[in-house]
C-alpha cells in the first residue's frame, strides 16, 4: 500500500510533464498555429509542407453560429462567408464593384431590371459549374417562410420578394427571380434601387449549393448538417477543410475558383477568440497574425512603442445616443438638441475611446461614398443654454430626473460617465447611469421601455441610404418614437431619383430634418483597431470590416 | 461497523473506493453476516437518496424552464430587430409559438428520450452533441487540474501541520492565502507573460498540443489547492492531537508511517467533503480558465449560453451539472461513511 502514493504522484507527474516533452512532435503537426511557439515566432508562420505554405492566422472575433451562411447575422460569419462564397459581383479593397460570379451585367434604363452573364469557368468546390439556376434556388430558399432567415429583407428590393417572405405570395414564380439559360440570370426590382450592387456583396446575395442541400431532405430545412466540412460545398477563394467548434476553421486555397491564380495565402486559420486580451497574448507568442481588436488600454501603448504592428481603420457604423421622443422631457426637442450642442466629443474620442475615432457632428460616416453632410451641427455651448432655459429649465434648475441606459460594459460606462460630467458642468443637469446585460437592453430598446440610451449602428453595405432609413417612422430599428412624415416621403423618394446627385440631394435634406429635430444624439463614428504582423502584405479592410483576400499575401 | 485504524492509504482511498469498496469490506470485515448488515442500510441510502435526487432534478428542470423564459430578450434578440413576420417564422421553426406549458411538456417529453433538442444558437448543433463535443475537455482540464491541486494542496497542507508554526506552516498558508484570494484570471495572466511570452516555451492560449493543456492546468489546480492545504492543515492537526496516534508512535511506528497510514485517513475528511461540490465544478468546466485559455470546454458554454438565451443549451448544461453535484455528492457521503465510523448513513 504504502508504494501506491509515490507511483500515484508519479503518473500525475507525467501525465504533467509529457506534454512539454512531446512538443516538438506537436509542432510538425499543428504547422505553425499551435506549435512550439519559438516555432512560429522565429521563422516563417508555415513550417508544414516545406517553407512555401503560407498560412494566415486570423483572430474571428466569436464562434461562428453556423455556416450556412442563410440563417446567421454576425461579422465573425460575414468574414467567413467572403472566405468560401462568392456572390454575383464582388468589391475590391476600395469597395469598387468588381465582376465575381458574374463576368459582366447590364441595368435597363429605367433601372429596374438587372442582367447578369454568369463566368463560364465558375465553378463550386466539388467542381459543379456554378449556374444562373443555383442562385434563383438559394433565393427562393433565402425568402421562404419556412426557413426564418433573419436577413431576408435584404432581398426585398426584388419584385414580389416581400410578399413571397411574409407568406403572402405562394407562387415564386411572380417574383422577380428569373434565370432564362445556365448562365444568365435576370432579377426585375420594385424600385430603381441604386446601391443594389454594393447590397450584392452581402451574405445574403450569395448563393448555396442546392444538391447539397437537398442531400439532406427539403431544401428550406433549417439545422441540417449540410455546413458541415465533410458535406459543405462553397464557391469561393477558399474551400472548408476543418472546422473544430470553439477551436479553429481551416480553409485552404480553393483550386477550383475562378481566380485561384490570383489567390495568394495557402491556408486561413481562423480562431474564434472573444477576448481581446487574450487575443493580444496570442499576438505577442507569434500564434496569430491578425487580431479582431486590440484592448482598450493597450491602443496607446502599441502606437507608442510598434506603431508598425497596429492598425487602426475606418468601420462603417456609428455611436450615439438614442432619445425616447415619448418620454419627458426628452419630448421637447430643444432639450434633445440642448444635450447633443453641450458636449466636447473632441476630448471624448481623444481621452476616452483611444482609437482615433470621428467626432460625429451629423448623420453619415465622412465621404460615404461620396456622401458629404452640408447640414452637420457644431457644438455650441450658449445655444444650448439658451434652449435648456427656453424649455423651462434655465441653467438646470428643475430638470427632473434623468436615466442614461447602457449596456454593461466598461467602455460604454466610461463613455456615459464623461458625458454626464460634461452635461453636469456645462448645462448644471444631473443625468443618473444605469445599465443592463445585453438582451435585456435590446428587449428594453426594442419596447421603447427606456428614456434615454447608448446605441450603435453599423451598416451591412456602404450606401448612405441605410444611415436613413433606420430612422423611417415606427421603422424596426427607429426605436425613439420619433416620427417624421416629410422625412419619410424624402426617404422613399430617394430610391426614384434619376442620379446618384440627385438621391445625393436627398440625403441632404434628410440630414436637415435630423440635424434640425435630433431624434438621436451623434457621438463618434466608429474606427476598428487591429494588430497586424508586418508579415502579412497587401493587407487591406473595407469599412465593411471585411477582407477581399485575394490580395492579401504573407512574407515568408 | 468494526473499527480502528485501517490499513489504507489516503489518496488512491479517496479515488477508487468506489471500485473497490465491495473487496476492502470483504477483507476487513470478513464475517458476512455482518457484511450484510452494514450493505442493507447503505442499499437503502442508495436508493431513497437516487429518489430525492430525481425529484430535486425534476424541480431544477422545471424552475430553470421557467425562469430563463421569463428573462427579458429571447434568442432571437438582437440589435438589427428582425421584421414581426421574420419573427414568427423563426418562433414557428422552433416552436415557441406554441403555449408556454404545452412547449414545457413537449421539452419533458423529448427528455424523456434522452433528447435534448437543438441549439438556438447553433443551428446546425444539437444540445446532446455539443455536451458531448465539450465534456470531456473540460473533465479532461478537471482531472488534470484537481491532479495538481491535490498533490500540492495535500503536500502543503501535511507539512504545514507536521511542523506547526514553522517557516514551512508560513510558507503553506502564505500560498493558501494566495491562491484563495488572487483570482484565476490575475493569476492565468501572469504566467502566460512570464512563461508563455517571455520565456517562449508555451502558448499563450488555445487546446491543441498536449502542451497547451500545462498552464491552464496549474492556474485551476492552484486555485483550488489553496483550499485543500488549509482543509488538510486543520484536519490534520485535529487528528494528531488524538490517542489512537498516540498509540502508534509508542508502538514505535516512524512519522511518515503515523503521517501516511493513521493520520491523514481521518485528516483528510475536511478535503473529501469539500471535494464533492469541487470536482462537480471542475469537471463541469472554469467559465474564466476556459475563456483566458480559450478552450473549448462546457464552462463556457454554461455561461455563454445563458447570454444568448439558448433555452436549450442553458437547460442541458444545467441538467448536466445538476446530476454531476447529486452524484457526487452522494459519492462523497458514501465516502465519508468509510472513512469515518462517526458518520453514519443516514437518509
Amino acid at each position: 500500500m504504502l508504494t501506491r502514493l509515490p507511483r500515484f504522484v508519479a503518473v500525475l507527474a507525467a501525465l504533467l510533464l509529457s506534454p512539454a516533452c512531446r512538443q516538438p512532435k506537436s509542432a510538425v503537426e499543428t504547422a505553425g498555429t499551435t506549435a512550439s511557439p519559438k516555432v512560429a515566432t522565429a521563422s516563417a508562420p508555415a513550417t508544414a509542407g516545406g517553407n512555401q505554405k503560407k498560412i494566415l492566422n486570423y483572430g474571428n472575433g466569436a464562434e461562428p453560429a453556423d455556416l450556412d451562411f442563410q440563417i446567421v447575422t454576425g461579422t465573425p460569419e460575414h468574414r467567413l462567408a467572403l472566405t468560401f462564397f462568392e456572390g454575383l459581383i464582388n468589391e475590391d479593397p476600395q469597395l469598387k464593384i468588381i465582376p465575381g460570379v458574374a463576368e459582366k451585367w447590364e441595368i435597363s434604363p429605367d433601372g429596374l431590371v438587372y442582367t447578369f452573364r454568369l463566368r463560364a469557368d465558375a465553378r463550386w468546390s466539388n467542381g459543379d459549374p456554378v449556374t444562373a439556376d443555383d442562385f434563383v434556388q438559394s433565393y427562393r430558399r433565402m425568402i421562404g417562410p419556412t426557413l426564418g432567415a433573419e436577413y431576408s429583407y435584404m432581398l426585398w428590393h426584388v419584385v414580389g420578394a416581400e410578399d413571397f417572405n411574409k407568406g403572402k405570395l405562394s407562387d415564386f414564380n411572380q417574383t422577380g427571380f428569373k434565370a432564362p439559360d445556365a448562365r444568365t440570370l435576370v432579377l426585375t426590382l420594385r424600385q430603381p434601387t441604386p446601391f443594389l450592387l454594393h447590397a450584392m456583396n452581402h451574405y445574403a446575395w450569395f448563393p448555396l449549393h442546392i444538391p447539397t442541400l437537398k442531400k439532406f431532405g427539403a431544401m428550406d430545412r433549417k439545422s441540417t448538417p449540410w455546413s458541415r466540412p465533410e458535406s459543405f460545398v462553397g464557391n469561393g477563394p477558399y474551400a472548408l477543410k476543418e472546422w473544430r467548434a470553439n477551436q479553429k476553421i481551416i480553409a485552404v486555397r480553393s483550386p477550383t475558383y475562378w481566380d485561384h491564380a490570383a489567390v495568394k495565402i495557402d491556408e486561413i486559420h481562423f480562431f474564434p477568440i472573444e477576448l481581446a486580451d487574450t487575443e493580444e497574448r496570442m499576438f505577442r507568442t507569434g500564434q496569430l497574425h491578425i487580431t479582431n481588436e486590440v484592448p482598450l488600454s493597450k491602443i496607446p501603448v502599441y502606437q507608442r512603442d510598434q506603431p508598425g504592428n497596429i492598425r487602426i481603420d475606418p468601420y462603417n457604423g456609428i455611436y450615439f445616443y438614442r432619445f425616447n421622443a415619448k418620454r419627458k422631457p426628452f419630448d421637447d426637442v430643444r432639450v434633445r438638441r440642448a444635450l447633443a450642442l453641450s458636449i466636447d466629443r473632441e476630448t471624448l474620442v481623444k481621452k476616452v475611446t483611444l482609437a482615433g475615432e470621428i467626432p460625429a457632428y451629423d448623420f453619415t460616416p465622412p465621404d460615404l461614398v461620396g456622401f458629404v453632410s452640408r447640414h452637420a451641427f457644431k457644438a455650441d455651448l450658449t445655444e444650448a443654454k439658451r434652449l435648456l432655459a427656453e424649455a423651462g429649465f434655465p441653467g438646470g434648475k428643475g430638470f427632473p430626473k434623468v436615466e442614461l441606459l447602457y449596456n454593461t460594459l466598461e467602455k460604454h460606462r466610461t463613455i456615459a460617465e464623461a458625458l454626464q460630467q460634461m452635461w453636469r458642468k456645462n448645462l448644471g443637469i444631473d443625468i443618473t447611469l444605469y445599465n443592463q446585460e445585453w438582451k435585456v437592453y435590446l428587449d428594453s430598446q426594442h419596447s421603447k421601455n427606456y428614456q434615454f440610451e447608448r446605441a450603435g449602428w453599423i451598416a451591412d453595405y456602404v450606401d448612405p441610404h441605410v444611415f436613413f432609413d433606420i430612422w423611417e417612422t415606427d421603422g424596426g430599428n427607429n426605436d425613439t418614437n420619433w416620427g417624421n412624415r416629410d422625412y419619410d416621403r424624402l426617404l422613399r423618394s430617394a430610391l426614384d431619383a434619376k442620379s446618384t446627385a440627385d438621391r445625393y440631394e436627398i440625403y441632404q435634406q434628410l440630414e436637415k430634418i435630423l440635424v434640425d429635430e435630433m431624434p438621436i444624439m451623434p457621438i463618434y463614428f466608429y474606427m476598428r483597431a487591429r494588430l497586424v504582423s508586418p508579415k502579412v502584405k497587401g493587407y487591406f479592410t473595407t469599412p465593411l470590416d471585411n477582407f477581399p483576400w485575394k490580395y492579401a499575401d504573407m512574407e515568408n | 461497523m468494526a473499527r480502528g485504524p485501517v490499513r489504507a492509504s489516503a489518496i488512491p482511498t479517496i479515488l477508487t473506493t468506489l471500485c473497490r469498496s465491495a473487496s476492502v469490506n470483504q477483507k476487513f470485515h470478513s464475517p458476512s453476516l455482518l457484511r450484510l448488515a452494514t450493505f442493507i442500510p447503505m442499499l437503502r441510502f442508495i436508493t431513497s437518496r437516487l429518489l430525492q435526487s430525481l425529484l430535486a432534478l425534476f424541480l431544477v428542470i422545471t424552475a430553470t424552464f421557467f425562469m430563463i423564459r421569463f428573462v427579458p430578450g429571447g434568442p432571437f434578440t438582437a440589435e438589427k430587430a428582425v421584421t414581426p413576420e421574420i419573427l414568427r417564422n423563426l418562433e414557428a421553426h422552433y416552436g415557441l409559438d406554441k403555449p408556454l406549458w404545452r412547449q414545457y411538456l413537449d421539452y419533458l417529453g423529448r427528455l424523456g428520450h434522452g433528447d435534448l433538442g437543438p441549439s438556438f444558437k447553433y443551428p446546425n448543433r444539437t444540445v446532446n452533441e455539443i455536451i458531448a463535443d465539450k465534456v470531456p475537455v473540460s473533465a479532461e482540464l478537471g482531472l488534470l487540474s484537481l491532479g495538481v491541486a491535490l498533490i500540492i494542496g495535500i503536500t502543503l497542507g501535511t507539512f504545514a501541520a507536521i511542523r506547526r508554526n514553522s517557516w514551512i506552516d508560513y510558507l503553506a498558508s502564505t500560498v493558501g492565502m494566495t491562491g484563495i484570494s488572487i483570482p484565476s484570471f490575475v493569476v492565468g495572466p501572469l504566467l502566460v507573460l512570464g512563461l508563455a511570452i517571455h520565456a517562449g516555451w508555451f502558448n499563450a492560449s488555445g487546446w491543441y498540443g498536449p502542451a497547451d493543456r500545462v498552464l491552464p492546468c496549474l492556474v485551476l489546480g492552484f486555485a483550488y489547492a489553496a483550499p485543500i492545504s488549509r482543509l488538510t492543515r486543520g484536519g490534520l492537526l485535529e487528528v494528531l492531537n488524538q490517542d489512537f496516534i498516540r498509540t502508534a508512535r509508542a508502538k514505535g511506528a516512524s512519522e511518515f508511517r503515523v503521517i501516511t497510514r493513521h493520520a491523514l485517513r481521518g485528516g483528510l475528511l475536511p478535503v473529501v467533503s469539500f471535494l464533492g461540490p469541487a470536482v462537480a465544478g471542475i469537471l463541469t468546466g472554469s467559465f474564466v480558465i476556459e475563456t483566458i485559455f480559450q478552450i473549448p470546454g462546457i464552462g463556457r458554454e454554461f455561461v455563454n449560453s445563458a447570454t444568448n438565451r439558448d433555452y436549450t443549451l442553458v437547460l442541458g448544461t444545467v441538467i448536466l451539472y445538476a446530476v454531476l453535484i447529486m452524484a457526487l455528492n452522494l459519492v462523497v457521503d458514501i465516502l465519508q461513511a468509510w472513512l469515518n465510523p462517526k458518520v453514519r448513513l443516514e437518509t
